[in-house]
């Protein structure tokens, strides 16, 4: 017998359920409990950068939004920096600006938004050029194991033509499933985006 | 081979970078998806409709994934992990008082310092405080129902709740979860984040549950039960259960551990 390489297993994930409000955004269960909560708004006054409203829906196989998703984004500060330890890239932390937050879907219509800025392109580890992106994370009851996709921006066509992670999905239709779209509405840029578990217009999704 | 071609070099020899330890570039191993629940799980009935169809697409670990929040003390408040006082009105939760403690650590063994730990059960009957929870058991005024803890050094949480009561959902027409608590874990990098389950030891409900069921390996589904851990219950006062969480593996070994604060 060779030597053991005694590495432990991950923990197996587990559908976080119709109820997940209650542990991560008590307020939409009903209920009031926590000093400090943890929301959609990413941005404080003094956060820099663009401000963006993003905005879209979770469609379940039968284009039916879900009503019961949680979603959390991660990304990058307006220069394009993470605020974490392991980027050591040249762009300025913001201090005012952590770079998470989750948000429930609304009960009634499953309308997800967040508030937050528009993330500079990124450095890679390796030196290559990223598109500015968001991180998406998605949980609810049917969903075994959180999904993770990403959010390009509609007004980055050069930055996206030339992103590694875009350029890895063979087909150029299923790069569409991943660019939020620009608009104006009453003086604020919103973001809109759709995010299809199944059917011909499947978001990719991505095993990280 | 043409022999008047001109040797190429390799332009990556031009700039020769030292050679690193194997495992310190601060990704994460590779997501063992044998381990986990499939995301079509036919057994599980809302997972029909919201199960991708598609392959993942493998995508090695960026900056993008390597990174991930970071939170501290200053985001919690005192009684955070305390379920039977941080929504206490007029006297103490109805049920069996438990404690429950562990560590979070990866895949290397290392305890996994300052993470966000959260967790929301139902009360002792099985009922939860949520508006589209229309079980017939009854509220419980002074419980809330959820909580969360920053791990220290170690890795090591714990917090103080009562015991959830299994209840009925419909999947079957007689379905019933098993007694069960449930857990968020960050890590320190976003391709870490887990949702679980957390179960107790002896449960008969266990073996029946259609969400557990879901889980193809015997050893993983196993992992997600807590033994009752008499060592560290409070005599006369509470039970205590353990539960070790495990996260993916990070290659690296010297990963500066994170400062508590924001």
């Amino acid at each position: 017998m060779p030597q053991p390489l005694n590495y432990l297993k991950e923990t197996a994930s587990q559908t976080a359920g119709p109820y997940v409000h209650i542990g991560l955004i008590p307020a939409m269960a009903g209920f009031d409990i926590f000093e400090k909560n943890f929301s959609n708004v990413l941005v404080t006054p003094n956060t820099k950068g663009e401000r963006i409203t993003l905005e879209g829906k979770v469609l379940d196989g039968t284009g039916t939004p879900l009503r019961d998703v949680l979603l959390e984004i991660w990304q990058a500060n307006a220069a394009g920096r993470y605020n974490h330890p392991a980027d050591r890239s040249a762009g300025a932390l913001d201090d005012e600006f952590r770079g998470w937050g989750r948000a429930g879907s609304d009960f009634d219509s499953g309308l997800v938004t967040f508030e937050t800025i528009k993330p500079g392109a990124i450095t890679d580890r390796t030196g290559r050029k990223c598109a500015p992106h968001v991180n998406v994370w998605i949980v609810a009851r049917g969903i075994n194991i959180g999904l993770n996709t990403r959010l390009y921006f509609s007004d980055e066509e050069a930055a996206n033509a030339a992103d590694p992670v875009l350029n890895l999905i063979e087909q150029p239709v299923r790069r569409k499933t991943l660019i939020a779209t620009r608009s104006e509405r009453a003086g604020k840029i919103v973001y809109s985006f759709t995010i299809n578990l199944q059917g011909p217009e499947e978001t990719v999704f991505f095993d990280v | 081979m043409n022999a008047q071609a001109p040797a190429l070099r390799d332009p990556r020899l031009n700039r020769p970078e030292p050679f690193t330890p194997p495992l310190g570039d601060n990704g994460f191993f590779q997501r063992d998806r044998a381990i986990h629940p499939p995301a079509h799980a036919p057994g599980y009935k809302s997972s029909v409709l919201r199960s991708p169809r598609q392959s993942l697409l493998s995508l090695e670990n960026s900056i993008s994934e390597i990174t991930g929040p970071v939170f501290g003390h200053n985001d919690l408040g005192p009684l955070d992990n305390d379920l039977i006082r941080n929504y206490a009105k007029d006297g103490d939760p109805v049920g069996e008082r438990i404690i429950v403690h562990g560590r979070v650590l990866d895949e290397t063994g290392r305890g996994v310092p300052n993470t966000l730990v959260e967790f929301w059960q139902a009360n002792a009957g099985g009922r939860y405080r949520h508006k589209k929870d229309t079980y017939l058991a009854p509220i419980d005024p002074n419980f809330g129902g959820c909580g969360r803890a920053l791990t220290d050094d170690t890795g090591y949480y714990y917090f103080r709740t009562v015991k959830p009561g299994p209840y009925p959902w419909r999947n079957y027409v007689n379905s019933w979860r098993p007694a069960h608590i449930h857990f968020s874990v960050f890590g320190s990098g976003f391709a870490q984040r887990l949702i679980t389950q957390m179960y107790f030891e002896g449960d008969p409900l266990i073996p029946v549950c259609p969400i557990l069921t879901t889980i193809p390996d015997k050893d993983a589904l196993d992992r997600l039960v807590a033994p009752l851990d008499l060592n560290a219950s409070t005599p006369f006062d509470s039970l205590a259960y353990r539960f070790d969480i495990v996260l993916r593996g990070q290659r690296s070994t010297y990963f500066e551990n994170r400062t508590a604060g924001n």
